[in-house]
This record gives C-alpha cells, sequence and structure tokens, in this order.
C-alpha cells in the first residue's frame, strides 16, 4: 500500500489570542488523485485546516505528511517553495487580482514555482487551454478580472489552481457563491481538469448536495480527537 | 509575469492616487534641482557679462553697488567720475582699453547709456566675444542711438526709425526731450548680457540731453535744440580736431589728456550750474558738450596680471578717490551676500522633498488595507512573505523614481518659464542645463529614501502575510 498523498496525524491548532484550539487531534488522509468532500459547517476550522496544509501557519501539535514530506521538518521558505510547487487553491470567491486579465491571473498558479512552470511546458499556452476547457469565452481573455461574472471568476481561479498540475488542489467552498445550474456546471468542468492533470482534490463545502460526486465524504466535526474515517 | 510586472499592474490599478503621489514628488524635486540650476546659472549669466572686463572704475560706494549699476544697470550711481581723472587712468600705459559710461536716462523701460565707440570695439562678454551688429552700424551723426537686440526686438526698432529719449531712469517719465530726437544707427546681436536691454547713445549726446536739467527740474529756456548741440559738438571736435576722444587720448597719453581738460575746464559756455546754464542758450554755439563727468568706466588691460596693482593704485590716491574694483571678485562679494537666501531655499526644497517622500508613505499604508485580498492570492499562490514585501518596494522606487524623472521635466520646463523674466529683469540669458554631478547624487539619494522609507509598508507587510495566513482574517 502506498504512502497517502496527505497524511495528517493528531493535528492541534489554536490561533493567537483564542482560547480553544480551533483543531484539535483532527486526522485525516487523501490517497493520490482522490476526490475528497469535507463537509463542515462555517467556523468549525476549514479555512484554518487549508491554511495548514499550505504551510502558511504551523500545527501546535501533530504532524502533516504532504507529497513525502513533514511540513514541519521544512524551513517557512522551503514550506512557501513546497506550497507553490503541489498546491492549487480556490478561494469560495474574490480569487482574482482584479487588474490582471484572466490569463495573467492563471499564470499567478506557476509564477512562484519553476516545477509547476516545467510541468505546464508552455505555461501561456497551457493558460489559454485551461480556460478553454473551463469553458471562457475567448472574447473575456483580455479584460480585467473584475469585469468578470463571479461564475467567469470561479473558472479562472480553477484554471489558476490547475495549471502545472499539482497534486493536490484545496478548494474552499469554491461554489456557494454560485446558482445551483452554474454550480453543477463548474463543478463537472473542475473535476474533468482535475482528473486530466491527476491531481487530488480536497473539496472543503457546507453544501451536502454534492457530496454524492465525490470519492469519498469526511465531516469535519467527526475528524477531531481521532474520531476520524478516512 | 514577474514581480515587476506585479508591481507595475498594481500600480497602474491605482494610476490616479500613485499619479498625484508621483506629482507631489516631482514638485519637490522640481523646486530642488530648480535652486541649484538657477543659482549656477544665475551666476554664469552675471559672469558672462563682466568676464572680459578687468577692472570697473566709479566713485566710492560697495564693490556690489559699483558692479551692479556699472554693468547690470540695477540701482544708480550715487555720485559721479571726473572727466579728468578717466581721462588720467584711462591714459595709462597698461590700459589696453577704456569703456567711459554715463547712467541715469531709460527709453520705455529699458536703460540709456552714454558711451563711445569703444564700447562696440572693446567690450567683451562670454569669454571673449565682441559685440556684433546685426543691423547697421556704430554711432556717425551725434543723436545717433545703438540699440540693444531685445531692446530692438520688443520696441520694434530698426537703423533709421527715430527715438524720443526721456531723462530720468523709470518706465514712466514725466518730461519728454521731444527737442532731441535719435535716429537709430544701429541694432546690436544677440549676446546674452544685460548690453541686450540697453540703448547706447555718445556721451555727447547723454551730456546734451541734460542741459538744462541742472536743477533737477527742466528749464526750457535753458535747454538745447538739436541744431545748438550738433553746432556744439562741431566746435568742440573742431577745437580739437578729432571726433573719439577716448580712442585718441589713450595713444596720446597723459601729458594731451590735461590740455584737453585744460581747455575745457575753461569753456565759458560749460553748464556745471545754475548760473552758466541761464546764459547757456546766448552761449549754445561756441559750448561744448564734452562732459565733465561720467558714471564709471570699464577697462581692459594689456595683462590681466597687472589689474590687482592698478586697483590698488587707484584705491589709494586720495584726491578725488575712486573705487576700482575686481569684476569677479565683486561678484563673489555678491554671491556671498545671496548665499544665506540660497541656503534657505536650499533647506526649503529639501523639507519639500521629505514631505514629498512621507506623502509616499501615506499613500501606501493606506493602500495596504485594500491590498490585504491581494497578497493573501499571492501567498496562496505561493509567494513568498519577502516576495510580497519587495512588491511594496519595488512599487515605492517606481513612485520615487518617476517622481525625479518628472521633477527634472518640471525644473526643465520652469527654467525656461523663468527664462524671459530673468532676461527681462537682468539681462541675464539662462540656457537649459543638466544637473551637475554632485546633484545627480543627491537624486540617487533620495531615490534611496523612497526605498528605505518604503522599508516601513514592506515591514508591515511582511508580518502580516505571516499572521494571515492564506485568507483574509477579519
Amino acid at each position: 500500500m502506498p504512502e497517502p498523498l496527505l497524511d495528517i496525524q493528531a493535528l492541534t491548532f489554536a490561533w493567537p489570542g483564542d482560547r480553544a484550539p480551533v483543531i484539535d487531534g483532527l486526522r485525516l488522509a487523501v490517497e493520490p488523485g482522490q476526490r475528497v468532500f469535507l463537509a463542515g459547517a462555517s467556523g468549525s476550522g476549514k479555512s484554518t485546516l487549508l491554511a495548514l496544509i499550505g504551510g502558511l501557519v504551523t500545527p501546535a501539535g501533530g504532524r502533516i505528511r504532504f507529497a513525502g514530506e513533514d511540513l514541519a521538518t521544512l524551513s517557512r521558505a522551503r514550506r512557501d517553495r513546497f506550497r507553490a510547487d503541489h498546491l492549487g487553491v480556490i478561494f469560495q470567491q474574490f480569487n482574482l487580482l482584479p487588474w490582471l486579465d484572466p490569463v495573467a491571473n492563471v499564470l499567478l498558479g506557476c509564477q512562484f514555482s519553476s516545477a509547476r512552470r516545467q510541468r505546464a511546458d508552455n505555461p501561456e499556452r497551457a493558460a489559454r487551454e485551461l480556460l478553454a476547457a473551463m469553458g471562457l469565452a475567448e472574447d473575456r481573455w483580455a479584460r480585467r478580472a473584475d469585469e468578470l461574472s463571479v461564475g467567469q471568476q470561479q473558472r479562472v481561479a480553477a484554471a489558476r489552481a490547475l495549471i502545472g498540475q499539482p497534486d493536490l488542489v484545496l478548494a474552499d467552498e469554491p461554489t456557494s457563491a454560485l446558482d445551483a445550474d452554474r454550480r453543477d456546471a463548474f463543478i463537472e468542468l473542475l473535476f474533468a481538469q482535475v482528473e486530466r492533470a491527476g491531481s487530488a482534490i480536497l473539496f472543503v463545502s457546507h453544501d451536502r448536495d454534492l457530496a454524492n460526486r465525490f470519492d469519498a465524504t469526511l465531516e469535519l466535526a467527526e475528524l477531531h480527537a481521532g474520531r476520524a474515517v478516512a | 509575469m514577474t514581480l515587476f510586472s506585479l508591481a507595475r499592474g498594481s500600480l497602474s490599478n491605482r494610476r490616479a492616487s500613485v499619479a498625484l503621489t508621483v506629482l507631489t514628488i516631482a514638485i519637490a524635486i522640481a523646486l530642488l534641482v530648480l535652486v541649484e540650476q538657477m543659482r549656477s546659472q544665475v551666476r554664469e549669466g552675471f559672469y558672462r557679462s563682466v568676464s572680459g572686463t578687468d577692472l570697473i572704475v566709479g566713485a566710492p560706494t560697495s564693490s556690489v553697488q559699483l558692479l551692479l549699476f556699472s554693468v547690470f544697470g540695477l540701482g544708480d550711481p550715487t555720485s559721479n567720475v571726473s572727466w579728468e581723472r578717466y581721462r588720467e587712468i584711462a591714459g595709462q600705459p597698461i590700459v589696453d582699453w577704456s569703456i567711459p559710461i554715463s547712467l541715469g536716462d531709460a527709453h520705455q523701460g529699458y536703460r540709456v547709456v552714454g558711451t563711445t565707440d569703444a564700447m562696440f570695439e572693446h567690450y567683451r562678454y562670454a569669454g571673449g566675444r565682441a559685440l556684433e551688429f546685426r543691423r547697421g552700424g556704430p554711432f556717425s551723426d551725434l543723436f545717433d542711438v545703438v540699440v540693444g537686440a531685445r531692446a530692438a526686438e520688443r520696441l520694434g526698432y530698426a537703423p533709421g526709425d527715430e527715438v524720443v529719449l526721456a531723462h530720468g531712469g523709470g518706465n514712466v517719465s514725466l518730461h519728454h526731450h521731444d527737442e532731441l530726437p535719435f535716429v537709430v544707427s544701429g541694432v546690436l546681436a544677440p549676446t546674452g548680457t544685460p548690453v541686450d536691454q540697453s540703448l547706447y547713445i555718445r556721451l555727447e549726446a547723454h551730456h546734451a540731453i541734460h542741459v538744462g536739467w541742472e536743477q533737477g527740474v527742466p528749464r526750457r529756456e535753458a535747454m538745447l535744440t538739436p541744431e545748438q548741440a550738433r553746432a556744439r559738438a562741431a566746435a568742440h571736435d573742431h577745437d580739437h580736431g578729432r571726433k573719439d576722444d577716448s580712442q585718441d587720448n589713450r595713444q596720446d597719453g597723459l601729458g594731451v589728456d590735461r590740455d584737453d581738460d585744460h581747455d575745457h575746464d575753461d569753456d565759458p559756455g560749460e553748464p556745471d550750474g545754475a548760473e552758466s546754464a541761464s546764459n547757456a542758450a546766448a552761449a549754445a554755439p561756441a559750448a561744448s558738450l564734452q562732459p565733465d563727468e561720467i558714471s564709471a568706466f570699464l577697462l581692459g588691460l594689456k595683462t590681466r596680471a597687472a589689474a590687482l596693482g592698478l586697483q590698488y593704485r587707484i584705491n589709494q590716491q586720495r584726491e578725488e578717490p575712486l573705487l576700482a574694483i575686481l569684476p569677479g571678485i565683486a561678484l563673489q562679494q555678491l554671491w556671498r551676500i545671496t548665499g544665506l537666501a540660497e541656503k534657505i531655499l536650499r533647506v526649503v526644497a529639501g523639507l519639500v522633498v521629505l514631505a514629498g517622500l512621507l506623502g509616499m508613505l501615506t499613500a501606501l499604508l493606506t493602500t495596504l488595507g485594500e491590498r490585504r485580498r491581494e497578497m493573501a492570492i499571492l501567498r496562496a499562490c505561493g509567494a513568498r512573505p519577502w516576495q510580497i514585501s519587495a512588491l511594496l518596494l519595488l512599487e515605492a522606487a517606481f513612485i520615487t523614481l518617476a517622481g525625479i524623472a518628472a521633477g527634472l521635466l518640471l525644473a526643465v520646463a520652469a527654467q525656461f518659464a523663468l527664462a524671459p523674466w530673468l532676461l527681462e529683469r537682468f539681462g541675464i540669458a539662462i540656457s537649459f542645463a543638466w544637473p551637475a554631478a554632485w546633484q545627480w547624487l543627491v537624486l540617487a539619494a533620495i531615490a534611496l529614501a523612497g526605498v528605505l522609507v518604503a522599508l516601513v509598508p514592506a515591514a508591515m507587510v511582511y508580518r502580516r502575510t505571516l499572521a494571515d495566513g492564506m485568507q483574509v482574517r477579519q
């Protein structure tokens, strides 16, 4: 049995100033290429968990192994490099730099990682292919990102998360600003491209209607203090 | 995409506020550069006008005052030099040339200088250049006037035009000498010195328009008609058998001068007081127009090294004391006087630059809040904290450099705008000049200071990106 892509054990974290830890003894594993749905109400520590996986904050206790590395053993600079190389991120909204056009926004995804640039081969062409694959009409490509609709912006964000084939895509409520039709269309396109890139995806949402499209569904509340199911 | 193009994109996204910040810095830089440029340009312009003159001699006053009124037409002479003393000094063997100057009149705001043809032959400016006539030539008739380039241009004078000259030094004169119309004989080529702003007439003509003015108010009956004046001049010329006194006397030497002055003093029609002037009309045909006083004179020596010795001898003489100055030294004294004002201007300019940089700091700090989201996005894409801080430093560097470049342009524009005023007011022509090497160093230091100032928001961003994680925490 090969090692999971992401293996989290007994993770604990509290933001400075908070009395109770927002994450307390969390266990979680994601296999390469696996599509995992992580359900949880807002305030249940979803964003904190993503920041921990991204190596942006350091856990108080426990262990995160990601793509064969123990994040705690890496220096902060290496963690930034590691994030750039292995992780694509989609936020709920405001994903894009408003003054850049969609192509430039997608290129940001491999701006800080030479590994991603190499995998993308020709980043400019890869960005255009991804935008086309995500169904963004070509006449939008030269506009400022803040002139796009929210749905269009999310597609650009997905393209950016996927450029250069990262090992894992973290999606933090990426569909919560979309209506039901556009949400489904978005998920279809996202899954197709995730599969094409060979990435795993950790999809965090409170919208449990989506759960049946995933390989595995986890309740964030149940992952704490050793109650995890993988 | 590079950090550089990211910084550029972020700046152009906020181009209105960035443009204002750049403008603030530009104004500060322009002030700084302009103060220095004007300082050196004005100094050079003043020096241009006196660079060919070895000594200036006038009645005792301050060196700076003598320099300013004799060459630059600023202020008025308080007293005069007697003609005898002028001839005596001008006749010394080490003197190469001399230019007598009689001041006190103006024409439409341009000063009228009584002098001789020596002015056009011997006056040198800007490292040895002689005056040239653009049109016409030097004096031939008694009432000829030679007009400087700028004055001719502004007044529209050409050779052959009739000009009415007025007594008095201001723009507006109450009394016009309608009786003595002058004719333009020549127009000088531009020099970029006060010569351009002057009208030159013969000493004798200068004297003639003052006959009847001895008491400071005009007495019509004592004034000369043009015919009387010409007759007097002719009688004078006939007596001495020559037309250009200053030229001939230079060769004649001291002895001849004495004779000349003697004749002159005995002249019965000499209008040197109210009593004789009352008889002037009757005695006019016989009276000479030889002036008995001039305002000052310029000297060129055969060797410049002799200037100090001659200056010493002139200044030591006790009967009829005179003041001889070395123009370069007098200019130094003038600059020492203006030095304090320059220092204050420099300090003010420096403070304005500081205010400009603080304005930039304010602008950068106010953007931090609204840019938090952008920084989180960049962090999520793998940007390191120092890279996000570097974005701010790059923006600050860009704003400062753009401000410096725009400031230089502003300074150039201001120089062009100020040039006509300086030319009109002081007869000083300034041209555009690049800042000197040390000024470039100052500008480089300001650019560095701009980046250093931006270290404050950069450090704040650095700490904040570490604390924020991937998303903005409220």
